[in-house]
Order: structure tokens, then sequence, then C-alpha cells
């Protein structure tokens, strides 16, 4: 597999202020990635260094191979950036748009128009097409800018806060939509704080704080660093509960005990092992469920640990 | 270390063309049209009123239409030398941060250009704008006069007046330049249009004023002397001159009155042998407004550079 982007010690001042600090990033052809934080966190600097439209302090980038800095057109040419708040020439409209970009990207004119056609079409804009941008309403924008993305058929998209602003039909569909991408084989980078998003489709996911990627890896590994057990386990019990029985099994992490349920953290699915210690303490089972570990969860826990130690 | 690759202007035609068919097609221009339609036909009239009971003998009569004013109307040129920088200043005063406000910035920047080729592109279409409306106007002014006067002009007077034309685009580019580079500098479209009216404002109205204020101070007359005099006339020269309005009114005055010889103070020996009253010829008249075209087109490439300078280093991030 090929590597589309590679940073070594990318680092961005802006003053004495350090937006980005340190990064060494690195995603592979045909990933969806993630870059997630509060806002101020450095993921917009990261993406604008990616596609040279700032230049880094220090540090060395290459996307798809080359440097952005010294060569941006052949980087633009490939890669699609959608900003996070997407903007249009209001008094156009959603196709004379669209065809200002495939100008400016080259496309002669005949292959242009089917084009610019198809992409309406797939973002559910024909109807639309010939109205003035002025008219649309935000998802319909964002959609737009999609297509305006996917014109130049990009080997690598950048999509910063893509659903911010979307109502949750709305953004729904974007993100189906996002998710067909990574099916024709797009690199996507994605950034967010709507959590549960990003999780649904990342496969990978870099947590920022403060200029800093502090933390890489899949939805499931971050929990089992952030939150020690990556699995956690849910029992209702009544009568003996056999708490400390229950911290001695292999694996468990944690045991916490509120009224009559019973939350274990553990690395591994224990579900069986952990009725098995219920019911032979003699304790009534009446309910085992596994909760899925949110990236919400992760990302409370650990911002909230490093506000923490702030404080 | 590699070159940067590609084409420095690629996408330069997309731009200009997309900027060119905004420009023309939007509201601002209709309102510009309906008032350089208005100047022509009202100082066109009045100057072929006056030109009507002109019973002497002028072999330029026909320039006379562009430089004679009649009460309450100044001369077309003199119009021109302010709704030209009003012209320039409405094209240009949001073509950077009006980029910016619409959030479309970071997306065309996005595609595959230079950031250069972008501001390179507004301007070449602002200017080309302003020349077809100064164009218009002139085509304008040029016919109603052949129908109202029934004069013919001359080859030399077509010249002239095709001279003027492009003198007067060049100072259109000062205001298009300052315009955009004050766009630039400025996040909000309506700060800059009001700076660049602010600026254009002081070098109409007040830079005359204070030319003739620091001049005493920078070369005075101690004791009378005539070079000390001349020495004063000419510094005070020398600083008007630093507005494009005098430039632009300089250039008007000789190229559309061949009778000018000079632009600056005569001495009597330099008058000696001169036929007073006779024309120059136009490669004279063209010679003598030379420094002051250079020095309008100058100061829009400066203007225009640094305005280059300032987009180059802008972060794209508001």
């Amino acid at each position: 597999m090929m590597t589309a982007i590679h940073t070594e010690h990318l680092t961005k001042r802006y003053g004495s202020v350090v937006a980005v600090r340190d990064l060494n990033l690195v995603v592979e052809e045909g990933e969806v990635f993630g870059i997630l934080g509060p806002n101020g966190s450095g993921k917009t600097t990261t993406i604008l260094m990616l596609l040279g439209l700032t230049e880094p302090s220090e540090g060395r980038v290459s996307v798809l191979g080359r440097d952005p800095v010294r060569e941006p057109l052949a980087i633009k040419r490939r890669v699609g950036y959608l900003p996070d708040t997407v903007g249009f020439y209001e008094d156009l409209t959603g196709r004379e748009n669209l065809r200002y970009t495939a100008a400016l990207n080259g496309l002669p004119p005949r292959q242009r128009e089917a084009k610019i056609e198809e992409l309406l079409a797939t973002m559910g804009l024909t109807d639309a097409a010939d109205r003035p941008v002025r008219t649309y309403s935000r998802g319909m924008k964002q959609r737009l800018g999609l297509a305006d993305v996917l014109l130049k058929e990009p080997e690598l998209v950048i999509l910063d806060e893509p659903t911010l602003g979307l109502d949750p039909q709305a953004a729904h569909e974007f993100l189906s939509m996002i998710r067909q991408l990574k099916g024709q084989g797009m690199t996507v980078i994605l950034s967010s704080h709507l959590l549960h998003q990003v999780q649904a489709i990342c496969d990978r996911v870099g947590l920022f704080k403060k200029g800093e990627m502090a933390l890489v890896g899949s939805v499931q590994e971050l929990a089992q660093r952030v939150l020690g057990g990556a699995y956690r386990i849910r029992l209702r019990v009544i009568g003996n509960i056999p708490t400390e029985r229950l911290q001695k099994l292999p694996g468990v992490s944690r045991v916490h005990r509120s009224g009559e349920v019973v939350t274990v953290e553990a690395e591994r699915d224990l579900r069986p092992e952990l009725v098995r210690a219920i019911v032979e303490a003699d304790g009534d089972l009446l309910e085992v469920g596994l909760e899925e570990t949110t990236l919400d969860e992760v990302y409370r826990t650990y911002y909230g640990e490093v506000s923490d130690d702030a404080a | 270390m590699t070159r940067r690759e590609g084409s420095a202007f690629t996408g330069m035609r997309v731009v200009f063309f997309k900027e060119l068919a905004d420009l023309l097609s939007g509201s601002r221009m209709r309102f510009l049209e309906a008032l350089v339609v208005l100047t022509a036909l009202g100082t066109a009239y009045a100057a072929i009123q006056n030109i009507k009971n002109t019973v002497g003998e002028d072999p330029f009569l026909f320039l006379r239409l562009f430089t004679t004013a009649k009460d309450p109307l100044p001369s077309f040129v003199a119009f021109l030398g302010f709704l030209v920088p009003l012209l320039a200043i409405a094209l240009g005063f949001d073509a950077v941060n009006g980029e910016f406000q619409r959030r479309t910035l970071g997306r065309i920047l996005s595609q595959p250009i230079y950031r250069d080729v972008l501001l390179f592109g507004k301007f070449l279409a602002g200017l080309t704008t302003l020349a077809m409306v100064l164009t218009a106007t002139w085509l304008f002014v040029t016919g109603l006069g052949i129908l109202l006067t029934g004069l013919a002009p001359s080859g030399e007077e077509v010249a002239r007046s095709l001279i003027y034309l492009v003198a007067a685009v060049a100072y259109g580019g000062v205001w298009l330049a300052l315009s955009m580079l004050f766009s630039t500098l400025f996040k909000n479209p309506a700060t800059s249009a009001l700076a660049t009216i602010a600026v254009w404002l002081f070098f109409t109205v007040f830079w005359g004023m204070i030319a003739g204020l620091l001049a005493p101070a920078l070369s005075p007359v101690r004791y009378g002397f005539p070079d000390e005099v001349l020495r004063q006339a000419q510094v005070e020269l020398a600083l008007s001159r630093i507005s494009p309005t005098t430039l632009y009114a300089e250039a008007t005055l000789a190229i559309l009155r061949p009778e000018v010889r000079a632009l600056g103070p005569v001495l009597p020996l330099q008058l000696q042998g001169m036929v007073l009253g006779t024309p120059l010829p136009l490669s004279q008249s063209l010679l003598l407004i030379w420094p002051q075209f250079s020095g309008l087109i100058a100061a829009s490439v400066i203007l225009f550079v640094l305005a280059y300078v300032i987009f180059q280093r802008q972060e794209i991030r508001a």
C-alpha cells in the first residue's frame, strides 16, 4: 500500500503561538482518516499545510509523494478540498459555479458539461442546478461543495467539518456519500468534532490537542488507551454480587457498582466468564449487555483529563 | 530546491473571463453605465453649444469637444477626471476581501492555479471593463460631435483623442490598483472602499494645497533672486506631480491642446524664436506627456506589486 500523506516534525507558528507542533502523521492510501479535536487545536492549520495553502514553519510534508510547498499545482490537481465553511459565488447558478472550477482544473468543455451533469445528479441537485446559489440551503451548498471537490476526480479528498450546520438527516446523507468515496478507492481525510459520525466512517482517528496529535489509532485502540478497557459490560444483578471475584477475573480492568447495575470494563468480551462467576456466586442475573464504547466517551474522557491537568 | 512547476499563468484566461463576466453583468455596472452616458451627453451637448458660437478659425475645433466647459457643467475631460477614479474604485474595492467574505477564496485557491493568477486576472478584468466603458463613452461623444456639429475629425484629432483615451485608462489603472491594494489590506469591503475614496479625495482636493504649503518650506525664497523663485516653483510642481490627478490633468492638457508647449515654468530665454499660438506636431505633444504617461503606469505597477506581495503572504483562514 502506498502512503498518501506523510509528515515529519511538521510545525506551524503564528508569531509566538504554536498552531501545530511536531506533527508526525502517516495516512495510507484508501484510508478514511479522522482528525478530531476541539476548536483551535490545529486541525484546519494542518489541512492548509497539506494543501500548500499555508507554509509550514518547520518540518516536512509529503502528499501523494510530493511537497506541497514546492509543487502545489501537482497536488492541487489530485487533491480535493472542502473548506469548513464552503462559499460560492452567490449570483451564479450551481452549474456555473461548477463550470468555473472545472475550467480552473483545465477540463475540456465537452467532458466538463457531462461530468457536471453527472455530479449534480449524484448530489441530488439537478433541479436546483440552474438557480442562483443564493437560494440554496446549507445542506445544498454542502452537497454542491462535494460535487465541486469531486469534479477533478481527486485521489485524496480533504473535508474540513463537512457536516457542520447540517440537520441530522442532511448530515446522515452527506456521510453516506463520503462512505461511497471510500468505496471508490479514494483516500479521505475528515476533520470533525461530531464524534459518532467520525466513528461511523473512519478507519483511524487522530486526536488533536493544543496543536499536537496526542493519540492515533482505530476507535477501538483509542478506547483501550484512554478508557483503559475497550469493552464495557453492563450487568443487572439481584442478590449477592461477587464484586471482588469479578475484579480478579483475567482481563477485567475495572468493576463499578451502583445499586443493582454493575459495569465491568474489560480488555476482551468477558460476558460468558462474568455470567458464570455470578451464577456460581448465587447471584440472580437479570440482564447482560455489551456497551459499545463510543468515541464520544473517549473524547470526553481524554479532553476532560487534559483540562483537569491544566486546572 | 526545485523551481515552481507549470506556467505561472495557468488558469489566467479562466479567471479573467469569469471576472470580466461578473463585472459586466453585475448591478454596479448599470449605475456606472448610466452615469457615464449622462456625463457624455451633458458635456458634449454643452461643448457643442459653445463651439457653435465660436467664429474664429481653429484647426483643432473637434478636440474642443473634449475640453470646452460651459457653466454649470465642467468639460468632458474634467468630468472624467473624477468619474474615472470613481469607476475604478467601484470595480476593485471588493476584489480580494469580497472573496474572503463569500468564503470562496479557500475553495478557489485549492484549485490548480497560483495565487498571483487570481489577483492578476482580477486586475486585468477590471482594467478591461474600464477600457470598455471609456471607449464606449469616447465613441459616444465623438459620434455626437460629428452628428451635431457636422465636423469631421482630422486624422491627427482622432489620434490625439485616442491617446487621451489611453491616458485616461492608465489613470484609471492607478485607482484600480489602489482599490485592489486596499481590498487585500482591509477585511471589510466597506472599509476598503472608503479608504480608497479618502486617498482619492486627498489627492484631488488637498494635495495641491499641501504642495503649495510645502514648497516654500522646502525651498524658501530668501533674497528674491529669480533662480530662487524658479526653484520654488519647480519644487511645488514636482510635489504636485506625486498626485496621479495632476499627471492626468497635465497629460490631458498637452495632448488635447496642441498649442501647449510646456508643462512647467518656461524661461524667457526658452521662448526665443518661438511662434506663439502655433500647434505642436503630434510627436512633440506625445513627447511632452511621456513622463506623465509613464508616471501613471509606474504608479499602477507599484501599487499592484504591493497588493501582490501582501496577497501572497496573506493567510487564507480569516
